[in-house]
């Protein structure tokens, strides 16, 4: 997927000014965070759960090596053909190789970020393989040409009008309006296509070493199908998705779905290993497994490697205020919200996505919900240290800075400065006592009064109040 | 170097060790996670989350009473008589109630599919299905109706145990585990919930004993 984080701060203003978007994610907000809610206080022993999932996620991060040779044995033996893929270009060009040697002309998928990541339908169709996305949100986006905004709810952007305006144009039937007789016709559409693809591709939540199992869950079943009808199945996942056994993947299930949607379980979860026996009459002949990496390994070590305990709920951004406002797409690449505010500087640069990490309140929400406890809002103030350290701020950030900087340590003129700066706001704030401009921060004040102070500083007052 | 090679290098360097640590010991001991308490009435508790999930939930006390059950449930809902099973469970008389029932892996115009179950997960309500040679994967999810038939005995409290049952009775993983939790969902649309996305739209769990 294309990078466009550079242009956060345009596309969260256009995203603010769009009417449709707006009314979406007001549908969308309280849905996600009343269900999980509620999902969590059925779990009486919830911490318990929450400590022993972040425990798993960190002995995978700190023995990664040892999880992942263990994982290709396992899957090597029950006849899967295990990958590894640096970057994008070497996945996409491991899943065109695997597609040429079966003779593959057809292709359905099953939701994968990681796929997202590489761009990987236009990669296939442009050595003339047929991509077809089967879970109804990727689906309908498909038909859109437009990436997801959501990572669990890929297209919670877009209304039922402007999906059923979609389907009129794209399926040339009849407008339908129903939600139901919308998924109806597009399972009637999609299941042509399960039935006659020569290939799969899923991504995996989950890969199990003890197993060498790939473990995925999905509401629809698309997933399911996906990797039991057609001849090949490949899964690409992210190296850092390996838990240790199928005890440890069943507590991070206790989890998963209800810090998503706030469903106690998906309605499937599928834990696929090896490929089809002699005598068995369904499931796929070939299984592949890519395991990417494109930038996670450089994590480890680092302040950022708390991030690659995530199991991609989706959360985070759920609950937080930015995203809740303007939406995914602001984000400019596949991970949005406060994990995409730390996972995209990590895949694609600081430099090119400068803003993420600012784009956040630290209300410290996502942290609060997050299920296996990734520090996030410390992770962005790691990010935007970096920004400073490697001077990727605007001069006259850094400038103001500096001043601000040196006069705090110098109390004389701070008291000097701050008692001219509240005596001037006071004065600015007329007798209403409210700021309606102010220039050089005009930001704060376009969409909003701001209360002027009282006219004098804390330091005043509590001078004042000491001498009393 | 291949990229296999070049990303464990750099694993290896950031642990500040060449040396693979030995995990097997840690994976053989199965260590479970934090379980949830669960009442004491498994089966019960089974099938009110079954409910809770858009399943249908019937109960008969012997095997013999199942093919009557799913006559009517289909009859109810002028659902056809006729779909794929599990060979296991051909044998039952579906004849006599005038059901139809071929023993194949499903086609993709297959209406009915009835299955059996591994074992059932009462925290949940779910399904545990093995596929296999007798077990065709696609029998519970081509058909618009899905039918499992599961002995009472056959619940389990949690998936923890259904894997220490798995290990016991199977030794190893099949190709395919499938947790089925009700009906195909999806709420992509503006979040309403919608069944029969692309599996089922319907399934029936029937309890015996």
């Amino acid at each position: 997927m294309e990078v466009t984080a550079m242009h956060f701060r345009r596309k969260a203003a256009e995203s603010l000014e769009n009417a449709k978007l707006q009314h979406a994610l007001k549908k969308m907000q309280s849905k996600f965070v009343d269900k999980r809610a509620a999902a969590i206080t059925e779990l009486p022993n919830f911490t318990e759960i929450r400590d022993a999932a972040t425990d798993i996620r960190e002995r995978v991060v700190n023995h990664l090596d040892s999880y992942l040779l263990r994982f290709e044995q396992e899957a090597t033996a029950r006849g899967a053909v295990v990958h590894w893929a640096e970057d994008i270009e070497e996945a996409n060009r491991i899943v065109v190789e695997i597609a040429q040697r079966h003779g593959v002309r057809k292709v359905v998928k099953s939701k994968s970020m990681v796929t997202e990541e590489c761009a990987l339908n236009d990669y296939l169709a442009s050595v003339g393989v047929e991509v077809l996305e089967t879970d109804l949100g990727e689906y309908i986006l498909q038909l859109a040409h437009e990436p997801p905004s959501h990572i669990v709810a890929p297209v919670v952007h877009k209304s039922k009008e402007e999906i059923a305006d979609l389907f009129a144009e794209k399926h040339k039937r009849t407008r339908k309006t129903e939600i139901t007789e919308m998924c109806r016709e597009a399972r009637e559409v999609l299941r042509p296509g399960f039935l006659s693809a020569d290939m799969g591709i899923s991504g995996a939540n989950f890969i199990i070493a003890e197993t060498g199992s790939v473990l995925i869950v999905t509401n629809e079943g698309n997933g399911r199908l996906t990797t039991t009808l057609p001849r090949v199945h490949v899964a690409i996942t992210g190296i850092e998705k390996v838990v240790p056994t199928l005890e440890d993947a069943s507590t991070l299930l206790r989890l998963l779905p209800r810090s998503a949607t706030g469903q106690p379980i998906t309605n499937y979860v599928s834990v696929l290993t090896g490929i089809r026996g002699q005598d068995e009459s369904d499931g796929p002949e070939h299984f592949h497994i890519i395991l990417l990496d494109n930038g996670r390994s450089r994590l480890l070590g680092t302040e950022l490697q708390p991030m690659l305990r995530c199991i991609r709920c989706g959360a985070c951004m759920n609950h937080c205020p930015v995203y809740q406002n303007i939406g995914g797409h602001a984000y400019g690449w596949v991970y949005p919200g406060p994990m995409g505010s730390v996972l995209t500087p990590s895949f694609v640069g600081l430099e090119n996505a400068i803003d993420l990490p600012n784009a956040s309140t630290f209300c410290g929400e996502c942290a609060v919900v997050c299920p296996v406890k990734i520090p996030l809002p410390d992770l962005m103030r790691h990010l935007r240290h970096q920004q400073v350290v490697r001077h990727l701020r605007p001069w006259t950030e850094r400038v103001a800075l500096r001043l601000w900087s040196w006069a705090a340590r110098h109390p004389a003129v701070y008291a000097l400065l701050t008692r001219a700066a509240v005596r001037l706001l006071c004065l600015l704030g007329g007798k209403e006592k409210r700021l309606r401009h102010l220039p050089g921060a005009s930001g704060w004040t376009k969409g909003r009064d701001m209360p002027a102070p009282a006219g004098r500083t804390f330091r005043e007052l509590y001078q004042a109040r000491r001498s009393l | 170097m291949s990229a296999r090679e070049n990303i464990l290098a750099r694993i290896s360097k950031a642990r500040g060790s060449s040396v693979v640590a030995d995990i097997s010991a840690e994976i053989r001991r199965h260590q479970r996670g934090p379980i949830p308490p669960l009442e004491d009435d498994l089966i019960k508790r089974f099938g009110a989350r079954a409910v809770s999930l858009a399943s249908d939930v019937a109960q008969a006390r012997t095997i013999t009473e199942v093919p009557a059950l799913v006559a009517r449930y289909l009859g109810e809902r002028q659902l056809p008589m006729q779909g794929v099973c599990w060979p296991a469970l051909a044998p039952y008389g579906w004849n006599s109630v005038g059901i139809e029932l071929q023993t194949r892996a499903a086609r993709g115009d297959d209406l009915v599919g009835v299955t059996g179950a591994f074992v059932g997960i009462a925290e949940t309500g779910t399904l545990m299905l093995l596929s296999g040679p007798e077990t065709p994967a696609t029998v519970s999810l081509l058909p618009e109706t899905h039918i499992a038939v599961i002995e009472s005995g056959r619940i389990v409290a949690n998936m923890e145990q259904a894997w220490d049952r798995l290990r016991v009775e199977r030794g190893t993983l099949p190709r395919a585990v499938n947790f089925v939790s009700g009906p195909s969902r999806t709420a992509d649309i503006e979040q309403t919930v919608t069944l029969g996305a692309h599996g089922p739209y319907r399934v029936l769990i029937i309890i015996v004993g």
